[in-house]
């Protein structure tokens, strides 16, 4: 029998006759039975006609829909119920424990896990958009030999043939290995085969770290810092907010000392030495704009100010505002003795670290502020190095490639593509077709990390068990896995390598499943000490002549590792803005010199190699350096990434991966096209950040009170009073947020949020719901920069819901601005009238062109918009309707402060955003709004939004102001 | 230049601009009349791949709503059962019966039955039914007595308006959450009354602003 019969919609199937019996089945039951026992023709005309009549109406009717239930029931499923599972994101050397939401068996959003201590609930914007790349149509689908399909049954066979002896020129290369069951089958591999080697490489790495530490203490160490207790932080080139240290749980330390809730708490103070500006610089209380190469020697002069060091001629390089910034902080990092901290960044050279390490250990700071643990001492570069050599005399016959793609990414002198045409097998095991999967004999698929079991041990030794949430789409496989089948490994299934590697009583395996940690891992802390002879015997960097040039991780491709994601190349930059490209970061005065406007293209020659990119002048970048962000400019890759930017790896040596002298800058014909998401950089005078310091708070704690003035508000209508039931608003801290963009990208996962593309960004129709507007303050050559996240302010007196023509938009009672997208439109007056530009609109359909695979991505309780419709944040009315029918339910009617997380508050690590029930007086909103610090953006239009501020403090140094 | 057209040509504009109008008129009131969810959806009553019926199972067995549609309960969706769950007790009871032969097939092969959605809301609609039935309305309110039919029917429009009725005066339909799966259950005194009462102890507010149902 067959299955629901679709509507007929032509009269040609009217005649015909087995469906038209089904059809007048359906449609009168009671006459079925006449005509099957009679036959009549006038019966059948007259049913005919009638039938007729509705005929093209009921093609009105909405098409059949059918419903599939399982066969067989899955333990804990329950349809329309996200299940949450732990598992851990890894980044280079880090890894950040996760929650993931699934539906239906599919992951769907991303969220921190607080019981992680690298992640305390948070996750970076990294994190949340890698969810997209699960469902990216262009990863690697089948094992590929040569050009033809394969299979892993084929390759078990060859690896079964070919892996005999003792391992005689055979390679593995993978990025950094910082998981333990990999590092088990990595050590069998090395067992089995003598005479191969492991090499890690990864673009983005601790090498000078590394080298620092063991200069300065003989042995390498990782350091670990505790911000929460630092009273004065000195960053010398290190973005520890941002992309150069694992950020999360340093921004929340960070941010815990920022947050003033009283006059008389302790604000800490943040010095940084940058040359291009980062998040840390955004944040700092003064800032110092330095070329990279000179930051050493800055090192080596503090060192001399605090009597550490004999005076040194490194002083006399410093100009007269270097030497008095200098002073300052020398004598504020004396005076807190034990509660200071300097950082410095994995861009600087080894001795700049060995000088910050003898600089905290002289300032008491070991124990308290910066701790030990011991680290492995391999060099990356100097792995990689080594293997191009070898690979260019012809003793590497198998390159075993696990992740990575060093065909880009390698330091451009080792010519990696055009060595690796000299190895007799490379079998490359990746996500996606790449620049190094052109280049192979053997393309393995391999699992997303959400979709494999594995393990990783976070950046202080917490490990975490990775379990998949989702068979391989791909049929993909992890390193492990490929490793162990090449090696002969014991166990060959990745489940079998990790539990096995871990071993134990099912009940601890589960929990540690659960909890998304094993407990019982702990890593030793040492207690080195520093050599200062070595140090001091050690000779400072040369000074660069002419432009220096510097490389640096992007903030939305990273190392272009992510290239090929949709929402991560939308995601504005946090500080220039800009969309869909990278540039040439350079300051005013040094544009001025080369004669270059933003856009105009730049010849940038180094060390004999040469690229063309675009410039991009970006206010408070240091003089005479310029900064690259790596990732860019890839020819193989995907539909999103292929093609965008400017690659920037030619210019990277492996003696220069951190920053190098430009032989040559100038100016070529041509220009391009930036995609900027904030071209103005003017509040118009009006009070829309507010900053504050310290010494103001203290003196006055109205100050930002007074800021804002007095207005006269008033309405012309009869105002209703919200005092019942549950009352929604947010207070979002600005003196914590560091602009991570994580909020963003959270938001955009949470909510169905589509991508534009580069042309649409141009014309302002990004679709993000919150965005992140930075504002510059001060003069163009030292500017201050300040963060407001702005998303709707769930106004009270909307201006935006009384000129809906079809009432799309109206207040629920509980003060969320509502949005129906079913009755909109598209008439954008709303749009018109909302005073801080939070709507957004679908200009076009934005979802059309997706591939099936990617909506697999959608939160199913959230609607997908079409064109034409309105949308904007609503303070995740989803989480806030689950939350309170739950307690409908469970017969409970007062919900808690906490139990409903807006995505952007769930994800930010400095726990900057706060919202809640501000009927409730005990609640954290309510709290925060009371303090003085707290302002409404625009508050003299009287639309009473739900959504205050905190101001920004700032604690400047007296002696430098 | 004369007339073009002979005088009887008015009469036949005027008679056409007559049947024009009348035609739009019918049309739309057509339009009008048959769009509206009252007409157009209640009724409706597709045919099912397997012939079951609940007037049997539900009606003449006394099985509870619960039995198959457990998650009623504990999530948004009155989930179709399993397979598993008709494969309880046809695994014994009638097990050769040829009308259950796709039944069997699903549970042997792992596929699912594939059941014709009945009570379709749009995709914009979130309708949830732990809200509701943890509330106390029946399932008799939406669905009517499914206990009686042989095949699922739609009773009601369940078009917004239709629910706001409800959400604007739920007294009239609601009922102690433990009775919420007696179809046929008569109250003994006045029903608002008893809803009122139950409104207030459990300060059941359904929403009827848009994010109540739309998001």
């Amino acid at each position: 029998m067959k299955t629901g019969k679709r509507y007929w919609r032509s009269l040609g199937e009217l005649s015909d006759t087995p469906q038209f019996r089904e059809w007048l089945h359906r449609e009168f039951p009671e006459n079925a039975s006449e005509w099957t026992n009679h036959a009549s023709r006038r019966t059948m005309l007259r049913l005919m006609a009638a039938s007729f009549g509705l005929a093209g109406l009921a093609a009105c009717r909405r098409p059949t829909e059918h419903i599939f239930p399982l066969a067989k029931g899955v333990e804990d499923y329950v349809p329309g119920n996200p299940l949450f599972y732990s598992t851990a994101f890894a980044l280079g050397s880090a890894a950040f424990g996760l929650h993931v939401e699934t539906h239906d068996g599919r992951p769907t959003k991303i969220e921190g896990n607080p019981n992680h201590p690298a992640s305390l609930g948070a996750a970076s914007a990294f994190a949340q958009a890698s969810i997209l790349s699960l469902y990216d149509p262009d990863r690697t689908r089948s094992v590929r030999q040569g050009r033809r399909r394969s299979s892993w049954e084929a390759f078990g066979e060859f690896a079964k043939d070919y892996f005999r002896d003792d391992g005689d020129g055979l390679r593995f290369l993978s990025g950094e290995v910082i998981s333990p069951s990999l590092e088990a089958v990595q050590q069998h591999a090395l067992q089995r085969f003598p005479r191969a080697r492991w090499i890690e490489y990864e673009p983005v790495s601790q090498d000078q770290a590394i080298a620092g530490a063991e200069l300065a203490f003989g042995r390498a160490v990782r350091s670990h810092y505790q911000l929460e207790k630092a009273d004065v932080v000195l960053a010398l080139d290190c973005d520890f907010l941002g992309l150069d240290a694992p950020s999360l749980a340093y921004t929340r330390a960070f941010a815990s000392r920022r947050k003033v809730s009283a006059p008389k708490s302790e604000m800490n103070r943040l010095y940084a030495v940058e040359c291009n500006y980062s998040l840390t610089g955004a944040a700092a209380d003064h800032r110092l704009q330095m070329r990279a190469s000179k930051m050493a020697l800055f090192l080596a002069a503090l060192a001399a100010e605090l009597k550490l060091a004999p005076e040194m001629p490194a002083r006399a390089q410093l100009s007269d505002a270097e030497l008095r910034w200098l002073q300052a902080v020398a004598k504020d990092l004396a005076a807190h003795r034990g509660r200071s901290l300097i950082l410095a960044g994995p861009r600087q050279p080894a001795v700049a670290h060995a000088w910050a390490h003898a600089l905290n250990e002289l300032l008491g700071n070991f124990g308290t502020t910066v701790r030990f643990t011991a680290a492995e001492g391999k060099r990356q570069v100097e792995q990689i190095r080594e293997l191009a050599d070898e690979m260019a005399a012809g003793r590497v016959k198998t390159l075993v490639i696990l992740g990575g793609n060093p065909a880009y990414d390698a330091p451009a002198d080792l010519d990696f593509s055009s060595r690796l045409t000299k190895v007799r097998t490379v079998i490359r095991l990746g996500l996606e077709e790449d620049e190094t999967s052109a280049l192979a004999h053997w393309l393995l698929p391999e699992a997303h990390y959400l979709e494999s079991w594995g393990d990783v041990r976070a950046w202080d030794g917490a490990v975490t068990i990775q379990q998949p949430m989702v068979a391989p789409l791909f049929g993909g496989r992890t390193a492990a896995e490929v490793a162990a089948m090449i090696s002969g490994y014991p166990y060959q299934r990745a489940y079998d390598i990790v539990r096995n590697r871990w071993g134990g009583a099912e009940a601890a395996w589960r929990k540690a499943l659960h909890d998304g940690l094993i407990a019982t891992e702990q890593v030793e802390e040492v207690k080195p000490k520093t050599r200062l002879d070595r140090i001091l015997a050690t000779p400072l960097p040369p000074s660069v002549d002419g432009i220096e040039i510097v490389f640096q991780p992007d903030a939305s491709v990273w190392d272009g590792r992510f290239a090929n994601n949709g929402w991560l190349q939308e995601a504005p930059d946090p500080i220039t803005k800009l969309t869909w490209d990278n540039a040439a970061l350079l300051a005013p005065s040094t544009a001025r010199t080369l004669g270059v406007k933003s856009g105009d293209m730049l010849l940038i020659e180094s060390a004999g190699r040469q690229i063309r990119i675009p410039a991009m002048i970006l206010p408070g970048h240091a003089a005479g350096s310029i900064t690259l962000p790596l990732g860019y400019g890839r020819t193989k890759c995907g539909r999103v990434g292929r093609g965008v930017g400017f690659n920037v790896y030619p210019l990277r040596t492996s003696n220069a991966m951190g920053f190098a002298a430009a032989s040559s800058v100038r100016k070529i014909p041509g220009s391009h096209r930036f995609s900027l998401t904030q071209e103005h950089h003017s509040m118009e005078g009006r009070p829309i950040v507010l900053e504050t310091t310290m010494e103001e708070l203290r003196k006055d704690p109205r100050a930002v009170e007074k800021k804002t003035g007095r207005h006269e508000l008033f309405s012309l209508y009869k105002e209703p009073t919200y005092d019942q039931g549950n009352q929604w608003g947010m207070a979002i801290d600005l003196s914590a947020c560091t602009g991570c963009n994580a909020c963003l990208l959270a938001c955009q996962a949470e909510n169905n949020i589509p991508i534009v593309g580069k042309a649409q960004v141009a014309r302002g129709r990004e679709m993000h719901w919150i965005r992140l507007d930075r504002y510059f303050e001060g003069s163009d050559e030292e500017p201050s920069i300040v963060f407001q996240p702005m998303a709707c302010q769930q106004c009270e007196n909307a201006p935006c819901e009384n000129v809906c023509p079809v009432a799309a938009t109206s207040h629920s009672p509980e003060g969320l601005n509502d949005m129906a997208y079913n009755r909109c439109i598209g008439t954008r007056y709303c749009a018109n009238n909302c005073p801080y530009k939070v709507r957004r609109f679908n200009f076009l359909d934005w979802h059309k062109d997706l591939d099936a695979l990617q909506k697999n991505q959608y939160n199913p309780d959230v609607t997908v918009r079409m064109r034409g419709v309105m949308e904007k944040c609503n303070y995740c009315v989803q989480r806030i309707q689950e939350a309170k029918i739950k307690a409908k339910a469970e017969s409970r009617r007062a919900l808690r402060d906490g139990e409903i997380l807006t995505a952007c508050q769930q994800t930010c690590p400095a726990e900057a955003i706060v919202f809640g029930n501000l009927n409730d007086p005990n609640s954290k909103v309510s709290k925060l709004k009371k303090q003085a610090r707290n302002y409404q953006v625009l508050a003299e239009l009287n639309v009473k939004p739900r959504t205050s501020y905190l101001a920004k403090v700032r604690n400047p140094n007296p002696e430098l102001a | 230049m004369g007339a073009i057209f002979p005088k009887s040509a008015n009469g036949v504009v005027r008679l056409a601009a007559g049947a024009l109008l009348l035609a739009a008129g019918a049309s739309i009131g057509l339009y009008a009349y048959f769009s509206q969810p009252r007409v157009l959806d209640t009724g409706y009553t597709p045919v099912q791949p397997v012939p079951y019926s609940h007037k049997l199972h539900a009606g003449n067995l006394g099985m509870d709503c619960r039995y198959c549609h457990f998650t009623v309960e504990r999530a948004a969706y009155a989930a179709i059962p399993p397979t598993e769950v008709c494969m309880n007790c046809h695994v014994r009871v009638k097990p050769q019966s040829a009308q259950l032969q796709l039944v069997r097939e699903s549970y042997a092969r792992g596929e699912p039955v594939a059941w014709v959605k009945v009570h379709r809301l749009p995709d914009y609609v979130y309708f949830n039914h732990q809200a509701h039935v943890s509330a106390g309305v029946s399932c008799v309110s939406c669905h009517g007595r499914v206990d009686q039919m042989l095949e699922v029917k739609q009773v009601q429009p369940l078009s917004m308006a239709w629910c706001l009725e409800c959400h604007r005066n739920p007294a009239p339909h609601l009922r102690p959450v433990e009775l919420v799966t007696k179809l046929d259950w008569k109250p003994d005194r006045d029903p608002t009354q008893i809803g009122r009462e139950i409104m207030e102890a459990k300060h059941i507010a359904p929403p009827v602003n848009c994010s109540g149902c739309h998001r």
